[in-house]
């Protein structure tokens, strides 16, 4: 159905071509483009990257969180962070699934990723080290991926935007069961608000750091915009993130760990001192914390399931083979 | 001899652009050509759809309505899925 081939007749489409030009004004006109319509190849290209790196984020980012399923407070939260860490496993498959519209396999995307060649959130680089971790994840860290994909479901490819709104309709409980945990903790004794105060300290600047690099020196940002892959610049999604994140770190009683954070009064917008790029830099090209190790249990994880992978397959391969060989027999 | 059993498709419709194709219903057609021709008459008159999709019916895996309980029901218990589980106090905003 989506085979690659049906497109694929002029790579190098120049952007005066008459296909390009309609392209293009379908996309102003709010038309969406579907997997089996001519697009530009570099079009797919940036699709197939953003959409894959997108998922590569969802899988990575269930390892930071699964690192305290088995040490939750309560069966509540445990129940809780189970079901989420599970939704990020399913944002993963939507993405994956939709990139594979374009024409990618999804084992030679998997393989980037496990060969350290494909790039995925910097955030899921950190570790978490205690519980207030995961409150900070599920309030900050989800409440930032919510910023970046409500946009997303008005882009301008088709799969990738519903996968998008379904994605967000399962975001909510992540954001609410994080800001819950915060909220709880807060309310405690003062180890635990300190508790939550030091992860909140951990987590602010790498948040802020998920929207990517500022507008200034964006690489991608301009033909995704007039692409409507992208509705926002990095820097506008990173304001309405701060804007709305502020009133609630200050709800909870907590202090953001940036001095020369101060509200506009003119503008109402929350201003932000200044961000470390150079660490984003550092992480991103894999220098996080925990990068060596994030890979390390993806690769592992993989490699436990090729059993699993080659039974499936045989077992599939032996029924069709009675089937052929008995076509009257139900396989 | 009987000319053998016309193979039915189920026919899938897109009726605006960005939404997902839905199920309308089937066709009997020989070929997939002939469903899609089918198709397009039967079920899209009236400006119904901008794209249409044809798979052969007998493509279609569907559970069985028998086993609907054991395939749907856990995740009833499951409250914890849904937002509404959740208290967030009203002063901080819409999350
Ligand atoms: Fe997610
Ligand atoms: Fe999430």
């Amino acid at each position: 159905m989506y085979s690659q081939g049906l497109n694929q007749s002029d790579p190098s489409s120049a952007h005066t071509s008459p296909e390009a030009a309609r392209f293009q004004a379908r996309i102003d006109a709010e038309d969406k483009i579907e997997p089996n319509d001519w697009m530009p190849e570099a079009y797919r290209r940036t699709l197939i990257r953003q959409i894959s790196q997108h998922a590569h984020s969802e899988i990575v980012g269930m390892l930071p969180e699964g690192n305290w399923i088995t040490r939750a407070p309560s069966l509540r939260r445990k129940a809780a962070l189970l079901a989420k860490v599970q939704d990020e496993g399913g944002h993963g498959l939507y993405l994956y699934a939709a990139a594979e519209t374009l024409g990618a396999s999804r084992e030679e995307l998997v393989d980037q990723l496990l060969a350290g060649k494909a790039k995925y959130s910097s955030i899921f680089n950190y570790p978490t080290l205690t519980w207030a971790d995961i409150g900070a994840i599920g309030w900050l860290v989800d409440g930032a991926a919510i910023m970046n994909q409500i946009p997303l479901c008005r882009c301008s490819f088709g799969p990738y935007a519903r996968a998008m709104i379904r994605v967000c309709k399962e975001e909510s409980f992540h954001q609410r069961q994080g800001y819950e945990i915060m909220l709880t903790l807060c309310r405690g004794t003062p180890a635990q608000k300190a508790m939550a105060q030091d992860a909140l300290d951990r987590w602010w600047w790498p948040c802020l750091m998920m929207f990517g690099p500022p507008d200034s020196a964006s690489q991608h940002s301009d033909t995704s915009m007039q692409w409507k892959i992208k509705r926002f610049t990095n820097d506008g999604l990173r304001q309405k993130f701060i804007d709305a994140t502020v009133p609630q770190g200050l709800h909870l009683g907590l202090a953001f760990p940036d001095p020369d954070m101060r509200q506009n009064a003119a503008t109402g917008h929350w201003e932000h001192g200044a961000i470390d790029w150079d660490e984003f830099k550092r992480v991103v090209a894999g220098g996080g914390f925990c990068a060596a190790e994030r890979l390390e249990a993806r690769r592992k994880a993989h490699d436990a399931g090729a059993w699993v992978r080659d039974a499936a397959a045989a077992h599939a391969a032996k029924r069709a083979a009675r089937q052929a060989a008995n076509p009257r027999i139900a396989a | 001899m009987s000319t053998p059993a016309t193979p039915l498709w189920e026919v899938f419709i897109r009726s605006r652009s960005g939404l997902a194709h839905r199920h309308v219903g089937s066709v009997h057609a020989a070929d997939a050509t002939l469903a899609m021709q089918a198709a397009r008459d039967v079920y899209t008159r009236r400006g119904e759809g901008l794209s249409v999709w044809i798979v052969p019916s007998n493509a279609i895996i569907a559970s069985d309505p028998a086993d609907k309980e054991m395939m749907f029901e856990p995740t009833a218990s499951k409250i914890y899925r849904h937002p509404t589980f959740y208290e967030v106090p009203d002063e901080v905003g819409h999350m």
